[in-house]
């Protein structure tokens, strides 16, 4: 039983320069408790993808259901079933830590005591009790991160959309965040659908790859299989598999000799 | 859970107002400026209205101040929306219409704060107004930056940076304070001057609060200022909370 599945998810947006079809048709479905890795070129439509399985932007063509909820006529159970973590991330530089944490947990209609103690069980499990009294503009690359995780977990979601979670972030951040990611996974059953672009962060995080590109899928599997495939080797790197698969560099069969 | 999600809404921008009393108080600056500057310029001047100058002066002024207070508003949202805020708050399941009007009701609030400010101040100067009189004169500036606001808001969705937003709002404040009479009654101005600025649904506004000023209150201008007031709001929390429901922006 897929979690999420689409059928021909697309969005064309409309320009002053005529239509743009950033997403073309998506297919694609996520077994519970997966970490997905979702991978493209720039413009690829990885963004839009995200922003319309989390509700943020209505699709103009397909279907998808997300922890059984119809993103079309139910968009308030997706709401209530996924998190959503942006680039951007998305708190208030002048607000602490606590506010915002409880303020989140309100819009997710706790009360008043429960959001306060769950955002002391957020800060506790992400590692933000020392900070919970400092103003969000005082944290951290790594800090600013991990809230804005917390935030996208205040109501405990079944489904977790993360957008490039550690762009920006240095080698010891990135590696405590992969921790976090399997760590909810593998202690709460959280499914993770995550876009990178950094190849290492898929190969060692993602169950699973998806690779779009042009708005559409082009392939998928796990990163093993998709290096033998496309690589030519299991031991290819994942860099150049993804060169390969979007055409933006060697082409296999160019690489795939030295294997032999 | 409306009511739940405006008042959680409200309560975080008004915690935001209170952050920064130094702008608050700002806002009351450039009217309080005419005030002391312009207002003792009408004392002796014939007007053409019952009343004292300052009667005919300060309902101008309230509405000055909602005007150009309440039509930036959106400046706020466009910060907010690259911020990730914006986008932050709308995969959550709060109500849609919460968003805009936890904003509007925390800016009206603040403005009806200024406008109380500058009444004192008036009264200061000189200004003398039945109370009831002075209490309608809050509810305009109330139903007028709620207006004002939530149009701000939208405009503010649809654009991206602020380069666009301030020169857009700029463009329609100055006509619109200019030809609603708001700092002279429209009274004084040649025939197709006052016509033109029948078109203004302010101007409505400022009659009205200029006769509830000399006590006057079963007036046609009052009448026509009320519906003008409750039709405008409408619309725009209308076009306001359609663009906060649509993804947009």
């Amino acid at each position: 039983m897929a979690i999420i599945s689409t059928a021909g998810l697309a969005h064309t947006f409309r320009t002053k320069r005529g239509p743009v079809e950033a997403v073309r048709g998506i297919d694609l479905t996520v077994r519970p408790g997966e970490i997905l890795g979702f991978l493209g070129p720039n413009g690829a439509g990885k963004t839009t993808t995200l922003r319309m399985l989390t509700t943020l932007l209505p699709p103009t063509g397909g279907a998808a259901t997300v922890a059984g909820c119809d993103l079309a006529t139910d968009p308030g159970g997706v709401r209530r079933a996924t998190g959503y973590v942006a680039q951007s991330g998305g708190v208030d530089p002048q607000v602490t830590v606590r506010e915002e944490l409880v303020t989140q947990g309100r819009l997710y209609r706790l009360t008043k005591t429960q959001a306060v103690e769950r955002a002391q069980e957020l800060a506790r499990d992400l590692d933000l009790a020392e900070l919970l009294d400092r103003r969000t503009a005082a944290l951290s690359g790594g800090q600013r991160r991990r809230l804005d995780i917390a935030m996208g977990l205040t109501h405990r979601p079944q489904v977790l959309f993360l957008d490039e979670p550690t762009t920006g972030l240095d080698p010891g951040s990135r590696a405590d965040l992969w921790d976090l990611v399997r760590r909810l996974r593998d202690e709460y059953g959280t499914t993770v659908f995550l876009t990178t672009h950094y190849l290492d962060e898929a190969d060692a995080l993602a169950d699973r790859l998806v690779i779009v590109d042009k708005g559409v899928v082009v392939t998928e599997g796990t990163p093993g299989a998709l290096k033998l495939e496309y690589g030519g080797s299991i031991d290819a790197t994942l860099q150049d598999t993804f060169l390969a698969i979007t055409g933006r560099g060697p082409a296999s069969a160019d690489s795939a000799p030295v294997a032999v | 859970m409306l009511l739940h999600d405006t008042a959680l809404i409200f309560g975080r921008y008004a915690r935001q107002t209170l952050r920064s009393r130094f702008a608050m108080l700002f806002g009351v600056l450039m009217p309080l400026l005419y005030l002391l500057f312009f207002g003792p310029l009408l004392t002796d001047l014939p007007l053409g209205s019952p009343g004292n100058s300052w009667q005919v002066l300060v309902p101008g002024l309230l509405l000055q101040l909602g005007l150009f207070g309440a039509a930036f508003a959106g400046f706020t949202i466009i910060i907010e929306k690259n911020q990730g805020i914006v986008e932050r708050m709308r995969v959550t399941p709060v109500s849609r219409l919460a968003l805009l009007l936890g904003r509007v009701l925390r800016d009206a609030a603040v403005f009806v704060f200024q406008a109380v400010l500058l009444v004192l101040a008036a009264l200061a100067m000189g200004l003398r107004a039945p109370v009831t009189g002075i209490l309608i004169g809050f509810a305009f500036v109330a139903l007028l930056t709620l207006s004002l606001a939530s149009l701000s808001y939208a405009l503010a969705m649809k654009v991206r940076t602020p380069q666009e937003f301030g020169p857009a709002i700029n463009a329609m404040t100055m006509p619109s304070m200019l030809l609603s009479g708001l700092m002279l009654p429209m009274t004084l101005a040649p025939g197709w001057l006052n016509v033109l600025s029948h078109f203004m649904p302010f101007r409505y506004l400022v009659d009205a609060v200029r006769d509830a000023y000399v006590g006057s209150y079963a007036t046609a201008h009052m009448l026509y200022g009320v519906l003008v007031a409750l039709g405008f709001s409408a619309l725009s929390v209308t076009v306001g909370t359609r663009v906060f429901r649509k993804a947009g922006a």
